[in-house]
């Protein structure tokens, strides 16, 4: 059995002549529950359409469970469990028919599970799909594919317009399937809070290309920020290696840096600040460093009070 | 099982190592008690909704600490205060935090009373005597 559950190589795909995913290569650890991070459009939803076979690349490999994305076999379809984005379902069929429905296709189909999760979401089991709400459908979703029992979750973005009790029972559901030994859980969000409690593992995209893919923890570590004080205004950002995000304001500036090295520190030692300080970076702030425009040296606050639009 | 910890995400601070830090000033102010028992991995990780990876990580720092104890099958439990870190080693591990509360408090425009002195009200808002004599 493959340490990886998922693993691409050079995965690439275009729409005509746009780049949807560039040249991408990725390992899903067995066992891991890993974030997928990106901006809209950066390529999330194309390369889990890519995984699930739904959409073949234009060049590359990627291979799920050890089999070729582009040819999944039906055993190996059956320990995989998919949540689309924005949670469809047939709408004519209820609760019940769904169950029914969904249970054909699956050995080892857990009608217990199916239940409970159902009940955490106040779905009665005659209500119609096309008649419950956001969450609801989020919900029954859920209790969908984690009724399968799979080796593998794959959802996209399931917490999109969710109210915050829906988006808890689903991080809890998340939980619960990591008590199943070696199941992998691989997401895409927006919601860094809700990756930092549940995810193990982050990757994250930016404008087609992957920027970062490693544990979460070794993610954090490796991005800092200081703060540099200049005895007049702060000089423009130079080239220093690893830099990731700049601002400037007055006599002051914040450089958010990735993997500094001695070749950084001599950089930032040669702008000759009169004091530095480093600051504390949440998960958040690390990320938009990451997915920020590198030329844009001001905020979009900053930029309204130079031009004087808000005071 | 009394003890309740609390995380919140989207600090600075990532999560394994706030549940470290809970307890060990838990463990220092004696609200935990040797032998105490603290929940599983597990169990922890679905009351706190956060994956069993980040528990274990804090357990693990906690462990080679030697604050807490996971015995097989058993659970885990406060261990007996003991030393193990030599003097020198605990001056060469909080060292650079006073470093850093002075230069941060000192650029912030307080004086040296002032910060003995905000040091010395955080520590006594700590359970007095209730401490491990290791700390």
């Amino acid at each position: 059995m493959s340490q990886y559950v998922i693993e691409t190589s050079r995965l690439t795909r275009y729409f005509g002549p746009k780049c949807a995913v560039d040249q991408l290569s990725l390992q899903v650890p067995r066992g891991s529950v890993f974030a997928l991070l990106g901006r809209n459009g950066s390529g999330k939803t194309t390369l889990i359409c890519m995984l699930m076979g739904l959409l073949w690349p234009t060049r590359g490999s990627a291979n799920v469970l050890g089999d070729d994305c582009r040819r999944i076999q039906p055993a190996t379809r059956g320990r995989i469990a998919y949540v689309a984005e924005g949670h469809p379902l047939i709408d004519w069929m209820r609760v019940s028919d769904l169950e029914a429905f969904q249970k054909s296709f699956y050995p080892n189909w857990d009608g217990g599970v199916f239940r409970t999760v159902v009940e955490q979401f106040d779905l009665a089991s005659n209500a119609r799909a096309s008649a419950i709400s956001r969450g609801q459908r989020a919900g029954l979703s859920l209790a969908i594919a984690l009724a399968t029992r799979p080796e593998l979750l794959v959802m996209d973005d399931p917490a999109m317009g969710l109210d915050p009790v829906a988006r808890r029972t689903l991080l809890e559901a998340m939980i619960l399937l990591t008590r199943d030994a070696g199941h992998t859980i691989f997401f895409s969000s927006h919601i860094l809070d809700d990756v930092e409690r549940v995810a193990d593992h982050v990757a994250i995209l930016d404008r087609s290309v992957l920027r970062v893919s490693c544990p979460v923890d070794t993610f954090r570590a490796r991005v800092n920020r200081l703060t540099l004080t200049f005895a007049g205004l702060a000089p423009p950002a130079p080239n220093i290696p690893g830099l990731l995000e700049v601002r400037r304001e007055g006599n002051e500036l914040r450089l958010t840096l990735a993997n500094s090295s001695a070749e950084t520190e001599r950089a930032i030692a040669s702008l000759g600040a009169i004091s530095m300080r480093e600051s504390v970076l949440t998960l958040e702030d690390a990320v938009i460093a990451y997915l920020g425009d590198r030329s844009r040296q001001v905020s979009l606050l900053e930029k309204t009070r130079e031009a004087g639009v808000i005071q | 099982m009394g003890f309740e910890f609390d995380v919140s995400p989207g600090s600075g601070n990532p999560i394994f190592k706030q549940i470290a830090d809970q307890v060990r000033l838990a463990v220092a102010t004696g609200r935990l008690k040797p032998g105490e028992q603290l929940p599983s991995v597990r169990a922890l990780a679905e009351r706190l909704v956060v994956n069993p990876n980040t528990i274990a990580k804090a357990y693990g720092e906690l462990s080679r600490e030697g604050i807490i104890d996971g015995q097989q099958g058993r659970g885990v439990f406060i261990t007996p205060p003991r030393q193990i870190y030599t003097k020198t080693e605990r001056l060469r591990r909080i060292s650079p935090l006073v470093d850093a509360l002075i230069n941060e408090g000192l650029s912030l425009g307080f004086s040296s009373n002032e910060l003995v002195e905000s040091l010395q009200q955080k520590l006594a808002k700590l359970t007095p005597g209730g401490g491990r004599k290791t700390l």
